[in-house]
């Protein structure tokens, strides 16, 4: 099954994406992630880095009005970071690939299982 | 305050075996609990205003008991299922509620990791029903969905109602597999969420007070099984490591590093204790055998020195009984403290690929022996690896310092 892993990160770990990326152990912990996925062979191929959420722009339409806003529709503490989907079998093995992502100390992982459109 | 320190030691002490002596009768171990979860939630009400009674587990027996016969004559009805009650019924009326129950854990443990309940469920459904955790700390645990291992706990208690595993002991001809299983189970709960990466420490995961807890249950129901004194030496080895595998500052310290006057005393000499009681009985198993390796460790203390020749001897022994990925890892780490660098290479070369891809152990251990091996192209890779499995930052952390260790 195709699961999409949604990585949140804090605001700490958004300022850290500044580091020099050769040295980081930032970038180092999210590139050995990266590798781990792909040489086990459980990844898509589909899967992004996002810039981070004060970048992000909202678009809502409330009768017939449009309302758009600078940043992400909820100012929550963690804000999503990236994404990839990852496929395995089932719900288990994609709760273990997001129990080790760098950001699941500090942020949080949503594991939501891709919505099969071919309907089997 | 009073009598909620009282229930909360009762439901530590005996929840076990109030689900065991009322689900042993009806075989219906979810009526069981919920049964008592009303018993304990009456108990909350009734005791800070009447006091705590004198014998309060025959209190909280007798009014499960009163609500499961409810229940039952609510079912007759339904599902007529006559004798189940009568029984009850009889049991309820000859024994009364202030007299000693029997302990009936032993006959509870076996039935929940019997082989016909998925061998996933049943650490879970041990700890539901002897220690009384909730599902959602069980699910986190061990990595699972709550509204997940919620239902498999629930098919898992429904199937042995409707396909009528026996709450029996095992005969004597299946008593050694079967204690197997429940030997596994409690494992499994003292092992959930352990990281291992330099492949030397056995053990010591998110339920360990828990696992040793049952082995502690266990060992009281069984106490002429070798195989359960070592399951608890081995716990305990590990156990009295707890503190001295982080530094002050909160670093991830490996077993060959750490500090041997900050591990406990008292707990490794009852680990010692098990494991010459349970050598005495001159029946080697797996656990002994694991609880040996960790004697070998723990000897350290005293002496100084880690006889890594003996730790390989004794991993060939476990392999020789029970072949997992995990132990010929640790065999190959063993081998490289021993000194036989390219053996140990040649060792985890061989084991299959398929089992490794997400084995954060075998690649730390494979990028140590690299390291040593001066192959810091691979040692690197294998490192970056292990980093991209391990889920502790501390672990990540040291094994980020030693791969950058590998250019200077």
């Amino acid at each position: 099954m195709e699961y999409m892993l949604m990585f949140y990160e804090s605001k700490v770990e958004f300022a850290r994406r500044d580091e020099n990326p050769a040295t980081s152990s930032y970038w180092g912990a999210w590139g050995a992630y990266m590798q781990a996925i792909n040489e086990a062979g459980v990844a898509t191929g589909t899967g992004n880095a996002l810039q981070p959420p004060e970048m992000g722009t909202s678009v809502r339409l409330k009768d017939g009005k449009r309302h758009v806003q600078d940043g992400p529709f909820a100012d929550a503490k963690e804000q999503l970071g990236g994404y990839m989907i990852i496929e395995v079998p089932s719900l288990d093995q994609a709760l273990e690939w997001a129990s080790r992502a760098p950001c699941a100390a500090n942020g949080g992982v949503e594991v939501r299982p891709v919505l099969d459109m071919d309907g089997k | 305050m009073d009598a909620l320190a009282a229930v909360e030691t009762i439901a530590r002490e005996s929840y076990g075996r109030l689900v065991a002596y009322l689900s042993a009768r009806s075989r219906d171990v979810a009526g069981a609990e919920d049964a008592l979860s009303e018993a304990f939630h009456a108990a909350l009400t009734t005791w800070p205003r009447d006091g705590v009674p004198q014998k309060p587990e025959a209190w909280l027996l007798a009014a499960a008991r009163r609500r499961l016969i409810d229940e039952s004559r609510r079912t007759e009805v339904r599902e007529r299922s006559a004798p189940t009650v009568q029984h009850m019924m009889e049991t309820l009326a000859n024994n009364g509620a202030e007299e000693a129950f029997p302990d009936e854990r032993l006959k509870l443990l076996f039935l929940c990791a019997h082989p016909a309940i998925d061998a996933t469920t049943r650490t879970p459904l041990m700890l539901q029903t002897v220690l009384g955790l909730d599902a959602a700390r069980i699910a986190s645990a061990f990595l699972v969905a709550p509204a997940t291992m919620g239902q498999r706990l629930v098919r898992a208690k429904s199937k042995i109602r409707l396909a009528g595993i026996p709450f029996a002991l095992p005969g004597a001809k299946d008593l050694p597999a079967r204690l197997d299983a429940v030997l596994e189970a409690i494992y499994a709960a003292y092992n959930s969420g352990w990281e291992n990466p330099t492949g030397t420490d056995a053990c010591t995961g998110g339920l360990a007070t828990e696992g040793i807890w049952l082995t502690r249950v266990l060992l009281g129901l069984l106490p002429n099984e070798p195989e359960v004194h070592g399951l608890l030496s081995l716990q305990l080895h590990c156990e009295a490591r707890r503190a001295a595998r982080r530094s002050v500052s909160g670093e991830f310290v490996p077993l060959s590093e750490q500090d041997n006057a900050v591990w406990s005393r008292p707990m490794l000499e009852e680990a010692e204790r098990a494991l010459t009681l349970a050598s005495s009985f001159q029946r080697v198993g797996r656990f002994q055998l694991e609880a040996a390796i960790q004697s070998v460790h723990s000897h350290r203390r005293l002496t100084g020195r880690t006889e890594w020749r003996v730790i390989v001897q004794l991993y060939g022994e476990l392999i020789r009984l029970a072949p997992t990925v995990g132990a010929l890892v640790s065999r190959a780490a063993a081998l490289a403290e021993a000194g036989e660098l390219p053996a140990a290479l040649r060792e985890l070369d061989e084991i299959p690929a398929a089992t490794i891809a997400a084995y954060q152990s075998f690649w730390a251990v494979r990028a140590h022996v690299l390291a040593r091996l001066g192959n810091v192209a691979e040692a690197r890779a294998a490192y970056t690896r292990a980093i991209g499995l391990t889920e502790d930052e501390a672990i990540r952390k040291f094994l980020r310092q030693r791969s950058a260790a590998l250019a200077e």
